[in-house]
């Protein structure tokens, strides 16, 4: 299992949930992805994007401005 | 056993788009979502930014229409290549900096692309006669059919039985008599058929789903190519024109300041980019300074920025520049009055 990060900072949705998709596209089932944002609009959009493609929402936290969230690439 | 067809609905977001998808859907069809992000797009969280627009629901409307009817949605980065589309549409622009026409043909050209690599059969849109007066009329239809190359594998659900049968249609995948014959801008029809299919929460439909149409997004944009003598743009430049109060007291700069917090936290990002200027000894916005400054210019910039700080009426405020370096030096300047920001610096 591969644990991979994304820089998602600065970005406004949907740039983080396209770049998540993207990233994901190049993992394998099981492998892990972080991904760190700045715009709070996230919290709400990757989650939904993962229940939508089949992917599992691991954690989510924030602080400082940053929001961060942990996923399972699904299927 | 027939084979399962399959077919892809472009979702902006918005109400008529889901009940095409949905309509397609009830006949059988498996169906997934595509949405094209531009850098243009008004569903994206750049709301989000501002702290009183907090109230609003936060969320993607694309993505949120995919999770109710219960498909995927495949959103698809088009920056770089949409801007062919806006700085040069075969078609001209609308009322504003809106391509609408050069837009539809070149989403649904993509469309068509997807379909083709994804193995897919055809084509969705929420498209209705008469919606839209630069892309959605009667006329204009077969255009953006011919020019995007999805010719007869592009359905319009909602107004197809006002339209020339298509290949799904012809071919029996779809059942014309389930279409429907929408044509106008009311929105009696999709409000009546959404409750038909259950649906009771759907974005606004008078929403527009792109800055470009808004007369005060396109001032900007115009501004901008004026000012860099070419028509051209990042996506930086898009996502600033979003963002706070934008003043050009002179050709050569303009000033992009925070309207508040929300807007100041956003801007930060962008200080190794742009100049900045704060007021230190009172209460004031973050201020972007584009474009090159005289020494004049600099003194001139931090009294503009003071006026929008708490020392406003005050006789001496202190301003901190900050260089794209980090290097930072203080100004003590004159706030400008509310006659002196002149009316016409606002873009």
């Amino acid at each position: 299992m591969i644990k991979e990060t994304l820089n998602a900072r600065r970005l406004l949705c949907p740039l983080p949930v396209i770049r998540t998709q993207d990233k994901v596209k190049q993992l394998k089932t099981g492998d892990h992805l972080e991904v760190i944002c700045t715009d709070p609009g996230v919290m709400q959009d990757i989650p939904m994007w993962c229940r939508i493609n089949g992917h599992k929402v691991l954690e989510t936290k924030s602080g400082n401005h940053e929001y961060i969230i942990i996923l399972e690439v699904g299927l | 056993m027939s084979k399962q067809r399959k077919a892809v609905a472009l979702i902006s977001g918005g109400l008529d788009s889901m009940l095409a998808a949905k309509i397609i859907m009830e006949q059988g069809i498996h169906v997934e979502g595509i949405n094209f992000f531009t850098g243009f797009c008004v569903e994206g969280h750049t709301h989000a930014i501002r702290e009183h627009d907090k109230v609003k629901p936060n969320r993607n409307n694309a993505l949120w229409v995919a999770e109710q009817l219960g498909i995927k949605l495949h959103i698809v980065d088009v920056i770089e290549e949409y801007k062919k589309v806006l700085i040069n549409p075969k078609h001209g622009y609308g009322a504003h900096m809106n391509p609408c026409l050069d837009c539809k043909i070149f989403m649904v050209n993509k469309a068509k692309q997807w379909i083709v690599e994804n193995e897919f059969d055809f084509i969705i849109t929420g498209e209705v006669i008469g919606q839209r007066p630069m892309s959605q009329t009667k006329s204009k239809m077969p255009i953006v059919s011919k020019q995007s190359g999805a010719d007869d594998l592009l359905i319009r659900p909602m107004c197809a039985k006002n339209l020339p049968a298509t290949l799904p249609e012809i071919e029996g995948w779809v059942d014309r008599e389930k279409l429907h014959d929408i044509t106008g801008r009311s929105r009696k029809p999709q409000i009546e058929m959404a409750k038909r299919f259950g649906i009771d929460d759907y974005s606004q439909p008078a929403g527009g789903c792109c800055f470009l149409t808004d007369k005060y997004y396109s001032a900007k944009l115009v501004d901008l190519w004026k000012a860099q003598g070419s028509k051209d743009y990042e996506l930086d430049d898009v996502m600033l024109l979003k963002v706070g109060r934008h003043i050009r007291p002179k050709a050569n700069f303009k000033l992009i300041i925070a309207r508040e917090e929300g807007e100041g936290r956003f801007l930060q990002g962008y200080k190794k980019d742009y100049i900045s200027m704060q007021c230190q000894s009172h209460t004031g916005p973050l201020a972007l300074i584009d474009g090159p400054l005289s020494a004049e210019d600099v003194y001139f910039a931090a009294g503009i920025v003071a006026r929008y700080g708490q020392g406003r009426h005050a006789e001496q405020v202190d301003i901190c520049v900050t260089d794209k370096d980090g290097s930072e030096r203080t100004l003590q300047v004159k706030p400008l009055s509310e006659k002196e920001v002149l009316k016409e610096w606002h873009v």
